[in-house]
């Protein structure tokens, strides 16, 4: 009967796709935005880390942000095209070798670090808890 | 009410709160009623519909001519359901049925063929525990235990109960969901969305019917709306 399987999921969910989303990179640094209900009030919370993996395509899409907080590696799954990410801002690229980094998981201290792709500097990738 | 189609696949749907809700998509008619079934003529009061555009290469010449008289081209698949002998008149040989039929009924019941699993030991086919990983245990982890003892709960018979579950042949069996929130209806490209699984295969064919009785929970939702 005319479309194929595939042409209708994805156009059932086409208008549900982002198209304001930055292009994102393995190894960038991300702010993201997540809007978080409180009872009745709604507010956003930003998660920044470094985009470790993506996986899944069209409104499956999700990315793995890792980041330390207090000595503890902390990573969040986000669906990407979710309502409740309000906004992702890549801060930094980094020059990475593969498509999963999830060899960070295995480092410690200064291996932790990615190297930049602009300057081709060695900077550190944020491991102190940022200030909310 | 009786709808056929199959079953395109699952996807998943953003609500309003922002939560992601799994969905099946089914595409669904449109079917042709092939026969209406009279008290008077056949002693009871039933529709048929016919879906999904068969060769006629590949069909019978019963079939040809049996769907022919309803105007229609033969049909892969059809299904009879009963309807009150007072409602028989309200369907025609040669009407269409689509999605639209299923406008205004937020649950539907879906019947379907679940998928194959083949012979299935006791712990897949009925959540048996199994034996101990350790302690002891050789070559029995995954085996049923006793089935029956002491002359079977004193039946003096010695013998299996009936309906003893054992292993055997799992899934291919026909399935009914029932109270399936219908998430969207696209009558342009005949499609339900509902949430959550359906049984059987992508391309599986499909029975979707407005719910025939809401099992509790959704009744008690129901219930509550209502109150309000």
């Amino acid at each position: 009967m005319g479309a194929t399987a595939v042409a209708i999921l994805e156009g059932l969910t086409k208008d549900q796709l982002k198209t304001d989303l930055p292009r994102l990179q393995i190894g960038d640094t991300l702010n993201v935005h997540c809007r978080i209900i409180e009872g009745q009030k709604e507010r956003v919370q930003v998660f920044q880390g470094v985009l470790i993996a993506r996986s899944g395509r069209g409104i499956n899409e999700m990315i793995v942000v890792r980041r330390i907080v207090d000595n503890m590696g902390v990573e969040r799954i986000f669906p990407i095209n979710s309502p409740k990410i309000a906004k992702i801002e890549v801060l930094r690229h980094a020059d990475a070798r593969r498509a999963k980094l999830y060899f960070l998981r295995d480092r410690a201290g200064k291996s932790r670090r990615l190297r930049d792709k602009r300057r081709g500097l060695e900077v550190e990738v944020k491991t102190e808890p940022a200030a909310n | 009410m009786l709808l056929l189609g199959k079953k395109i696949g699952m996807t998943r749907v953003f609500n309003e709160e922002g939560a992601s809700v799994p969905v099946t998509v089914l595409q669904v008619g449109p079917c042709v009623v092939t026969q209406v079934r009279t008290p008077d003529n056949d002693g009871y009061a039933a529709v048929q519909v016919g879906w999904g555009d068969a060769k006629p290469r590949r069909s019978t010449m019963a079939t040809i001519a049996h769907d022919a008289k309803a105007g229609a081209g033969p049909k892969r698949f059809h299904r009879e359901f009963r309807v009150p002998a007072d409602k028989v008149g309200e369907f025609s040989l040669g009407q269409e049925l689509t999605v639209a039929a299923l406008e205004g009924s937020a649950y539907v019941d879906v019947t379907a063929t679940s998928k194959g699993k083949g012979f299935q030991g006791t712990m897949k086919r009925h959540n048996f525990k199994g034996m101990f990983a350790s302690h002891g245990t050789e070559r029995k982890h995954r085996s049923p235990g006793s089935i029956a003892s002491h002359a079977t709960n004193r039946g003096h018979s010695g013998k299996l109960k009936k309906g003893k579950k054992m292993s055997g042949h799992m899934g291919a069996e026909r399935v009914t969901l029932r109270s399936l929130d219908v998430v969207k209806l696209d009558p342009a490209q005949n499609l339900v969305i509902v949430k959550g699984p359906v049984p059987g295969a992508n391309n599986g064919m499909v029975m979707v019917r407005p719910a025939v009785r809401l099992n509790r929970s959704k009744a008690k939702k129901v219930a509550d709306a209502a109150k309000k």
